[in-house]
């Protein structure tokens, strides 16, 4: 049976449809969840999608840090769950404290949107597994509050613990040391700017990249059911 | 407003009735005299004031279209007949079959003057307004795309508009969750006071999710969902669309622009697509310019023809507010629905499950009536016909410009041109770097373009093109286009310049046009040498539309698009829905391959006037615009669409501002390839680079097919020219025998400009 990915639906959430399809093409079975849910269906993996959740007011994610469904994610999360968020899940999932650090308004204070090239840093997480070291991929950057910010001792830390997964090679929006993505300690959770769930189909992508997210967090799954 | 209409004692029918001779300020909300005479009789008494709000809206010209409409006859009478079109002109959007499942809805507006006023909201809320317009007619809206023309590039209030409407367009598409797939930018100094602001969306549903927007069924339910209603654009479209800014005029008493919230509309775009794919709804009308006033008395007269409504239980977010502000509020985001009373418990609850407020405010009736109560109080007691399709309708005077003779002969075929080959690189590069000409990602980065995932060609490639259905394939192309010069110096020539312009662009993707939607921008109505103009491009339209067999499904008609005396360019822009049987084998721009052929169909004539190289090398407009050959635009759509078909063409891009040159630059800028070209023996370089001459298109062959290509040709009586190659080792441009364009140098020239100008 392939596996399960819930992807969570909140009040303005504006890529479940295209995460479904990146899970569906990536060979797993998407799962709809629904932000006031109080059961997580049974998923293997959650990831959360891009958009404006509750409209963004207050903050990017500040709201949708206290939905139902959020609890429930933040305690799959700590017993090692695989989790994504992606654009405004990313943000959800540091306004959540599951990530290090902060997204905030772009350097040059535009919403901007261009394919953004990357550097897979590490391959040791639940959802970079299936790359190479060092692989340079292509997914779409398109944003107005995505630059990653955290202090310094942070910064340090993540990059010691090996937590900086994705690098800007042209930073498209100031974030401290060309972050794109970071993960947890654990490695389970993971966050991205970029749109991996829009880099898919060579039809309607800048390229295919982005199944290699699901691909990864499959061979994850696979590597825990086997041991 | 008067200190009248702010009395606090509710103006009732029976009070109307009592006191008929009460002064009413009519002429301040824009009515003629002789239009308030007619209320009178209509209604047997002097109007309440409620009644007075909701006639003066709903007779402006903007709701009523009283200038228009005798002109837009010409629509229904020219329009070929065609089993695709199941919805038309009248209702929210045209609705046109894509195959026996599928539908697709589409249409372009405009949002002028509240841009202009204040840029960011007025340019977001003309496109949250269209896309109500989308889900009205039961779909889902699946893209929008944007034609905005500002003033001069370099006058310091295009630094203020500009970044405005861009924000505002990016921001409420990105939002709401709509690819934006295309559109246009122009400048020209006689938008300064004037921009324009056209937006279009594009729905899809199964075709039998069609919605109506009647209220019909006596006993019926109305049910208003969205957003509170506030004081925020009250007024808004009779006082702000139809009234000339006066020059001396700077701001005082301008009404305030409606504030738009993309995450309550795309709430409201889930909500209502779960309540028709339930049947939960029996009509729908979205809110837009004019609000209440409009929808109630819209689905009324369209449905059994009477509605009683309780006006207290509209849920307001302002206090003090009179019957007559709630009537006219252009609050955003808020749909009216038809609800069988078995049904509303369960609208109600879906509508709490999507966080959207919904209230019962009134029922359907058999009484021929729109009847308005206000805690009781009869306000308002009208026939709703007489509102919403029995305005005045007006033949205004026409009279042709006087310049006209005197424009048609200051030609720009006679102006000083360069010649030598050193003069014509220079000239390759000064166009590409010319506010209309250059690159526009500064804009288009700002809205969202893959959202949705279906997005398969946006910005820059000529049409926008979307994926329907993943299973089958099959998909649509859009292309939105206008040329107000060309316009100016010929209105009937110009709307159908645009008319094929759009049509080529949808050809071009290798789609089959299938129909039009039509934004018309022009000045004051009341001025006889505009309304010459509308009539000659309508007319334009019309007759364009007929030969080539697809027919005009809505639009919208902007006028006063003045100040003072000086009006804008007549400015028609032209949205045309083509459709794609696989958008896998859809064309794109570029140039292909290595040692792949690029070629020109079509005939490149001497045509320079109002061209992009007239205006911006000589600021000058004068002369006879390019000829239209709509036969040969047919032809040319059913070779792209065959080629396309049998995977024959590799790449393909319109010629059209800017001529020859421009398409290679911009084919060599987005592909990465160079182009080796030969001009054809005794072609003029010149004349053969920036000749404006229509019909024609770039193509780029993939070796072997270009005998297939030249029959195919012939067989139509196209004329093909082969051109050179493609080339990855070649740098940038080289035209054999005059001049090499390194890929530095064109980007240098091409890319950056609108940043630059606006200071980033």
């Amino acid at each position: 049976m392939s596996a399960r990915i819930g992807i969570v639906t909140f009040p303005g959430s504006l890529d479940d449809r295209d995460a479904a399809r990146a899970v569906r093409l990536g060979g797993a079975e998407p799962v709809a969840l629904w932000h006031d849910d109080a059961v997580l269906k049974s998923v293997d993996a959650v990831f959360l999608p891009g958009g404006f959740s509750y409209g963004d007011y207050l903050r990017c994610g500040a709201i949708a840090r206290f939905s139902e469904v959020m609890g429930l994610v933040r305690d799959a999360a700590d017993r090692g769950m695989p989790v994504l968020g992606v654009c405004n899940g990313f943000q959800v999932l540091c306004e959540s404290h599951l990530l290090p650090g902060a997204l905030v308004r772009n350097a040059h204070l535009r919403y901007r949107n261009r394919p953004a090239r990357l550097r897979v840093e590490t391959n040791r997480t639940a959802w970079t597994a299936a790359f190479a070291p060092d692989a340079e991929v292509v997914l779409p950057a398109k944003h107005g509050e995505g630059r990653y910010v955290a202090d310094e001792a942070t910064l340090d830390r993540i990059e010691a613990n090996g937590q900086v997964v994705f690098r800007y090679l042209d930073n498209p929006n100031g974030a401290m040391r060309d972050i794109a993505g970071v993960a947890n300690e654990a490695g389970n959770v993971v966050g991205l700017m970029p749109h991996p769930e829009h880099a898919v189909e060579a039809l309607t992508g800048p390229s295919t990249d982005g199944l290699g997210i699901v691909a990864s967090v499959l061979a994850h799954l696979s590597e825990g059911a086997a041991r | 407003m008067t200190k009248q209409m702010l009395n606090p004692v509710v103006d009732t029918v029976g009070v109307a009735a009592a006191t008929p001779d009460e002064k009413q300020p009519h002429a301040e909300l824009g009515l003629a005299e002789d239009e308030y005479s007619r209320i009178r009789e209509i209604l047997e008494r002097r109007p309440t004031q409620s009644e007075l709000a909701m006639y003066s809206i709903m007779w402006s010209e903007h709701c009523s279209y009283k200038s228009s409409r005798v002109h837009l006859r010409q629509f229904g009478q020219k329009n070929p007949k065609t089993p695709r079109l199941l919805a038309g002109i009248g209702e929210n959007a045209g609705v046109v079959a894509i195959d026996e499942n599928l539908a697709v809805t589409f249409k372009v507006e405009s949002h002028n003057h509240p841009s202009y006023v204040e840029p960011k909201q007025g340019a977001a809320t003309g496109v949250g307004g269209i896309i109500r317009d989308i889900i009205a007619m039961g779909a889902r809206p699946i893209a929008v795309m944007d034609s905005l023309r500002f003033g001069d590039i370099d006058h310091p209030d295009t630094a203020r508009v500009l970044p405005g409407v861009v924000d505002g367009v990016g921001h409420y598409g990105n939002c709401v969750g709509l690819p934006n797939i295309g559109g246009e930018t122009y400048f020209d100094p006689c938008y300064q006071g004037n921009p324009l602001v056209n937006a279009l969306s594009v729905g899809v549903m199964p075709r039998e999710r069609l919605q109506s927007m009647q209220a019909s069924g006596v006993g019926n339910v109305v049910i208003l969902l969205g957003a509170k209603t506030g004081r925020d654009g009250i007024g808004g479209v009779s006082v702000l669309a139809s009234a000339t800014f006066s020059e001396d005029d700077d701001s005082d008493s301008r009404p305030s622009v409606q504030v738009g919230d993309p995450f309550e509309e795309k709430l409201l775009i889930e909500c209502c697509l779960e309540l028709f794919d339930t049947g939960l709804v029996v009509g729908v009308q979205d809110l837009g310019g004019a609000g209440l006033t409009c929808a109630l008395s819209e689905t009324a007269a369209a449905g059994d023809g009477g509605m009683h409504v309780d006006l207290e239980l509209v849920p307001l977010r302002a206090k003090g507010m009179e019957p007559h502000d709630i009537l006219a509020s252009e609050s955003q985001e808020r749909m009216l629905l038809i609800v069988d009373p078995a049904n509303v418990e369960n609208v109600l609850a879906r509508a709490h499950r999507w966080g959207l407020l919904a209230t019962a405010i009134g029922t359907v009736t058999d009484t021929g009536r729109l009847v308005i109560d206000y805690h009781g109080q009869t306000v308002v007691d009208v026939p709703p016909a007489s509102l919403a399709d029995e305005g005045p309708v007006y033949n205004r005077p026409i009279a042709e410009p006087n310049d006209l003779a005197l424009v048609a002969v200051d030609r720009a075929e006679t102006l000083p041109r360069p010649t030598a080959d050193e003069d014509i690189r220079r000239t390759v590069l000064d166009m590409a770097a010319s506010p209309n000409l250059c690159d526009k990602s500064w804009i288009t980065e700002q809205y969202d373009s893959s959202v949705f995932g279906n997005t398969v060609l946006a910005t820059p490639h000529d049409a926008g093109v979307i994926r329907l259905d993943e299973s089958t394939g099959v998909g649509i192309a859009i292309s939105l286009d206008g040329n107000g010069r060309y316009a100016r110096l010929d209105p009937y020539a110009g709307a159908q310049l645009a008319l094929a312009e759009a049509y080529r662009n949808v050809a071009v993707t290798g789609a089959t046009p299938i129909a039009v939607t039509d934004c018309l921008n022009f000045g004051s109505p009341e001025d006889p040498h505009v309304m010459w103009q509308f009539e000659r491009a309508v007319t334009g339209i019309a007759d364009g539309c007929q030969q080539l067999g697809i027919p005009v499904t809505g639009g919208n008609v902007s006028f006063y698009n003045q100040t003072g005396r000086e009006a804008i360019h007549p400015t028609p822009v032209i949205g045309v829905l083509g459709v794609i049987d696989d958008v896998a084998r859809r064309i794109p721009l570029g140039l292909g391959q290595t040692g792949d052929t690029i070629a020109v169909i079509g005939t490149t004539g001497e045509e320079l006037s109002g061209s992009e190289w007239a205006w911006a090398t000589h600021r000058h407009l004068g002369g006879v615009p390019p000829k239209v050959d709509l036969d040969h635009e047919m032809k040319l759509a059913d070779l792209l669409s065959r080629l396309a078909a049998n995977e024959q063409i590799a790449a393909a891009h319109d010629l059209s501002e800017g001529g020859l040159a421009q398409t290679l630059v911009e084919a060599i800028s987005n592909s990465g390839m160079g182009a080796q070209i030969l001009l054809p023996e005794g072609a003029d370089p010149f004349t053969y680079l920036f000749s404006e001459s229509t019909g024609r298109v770039l193509i780029v062959i993939p070796r072997g097919q270009e005998l297939a290509v030249r029959s195919a040709c012939e067989q139509r009586g196209l004329p093909i020219t082969p051109l050179g190659v493609a080339d990855a080792k070649t740098d940038g441009l080289h035209l054999r025998d005059h001049f090499d364009i390194g890929r530095a140098e064109i980007e240098a020239a091409w890319k950056g400009r609108i940043g630059a100008k606006l200071g980033e």
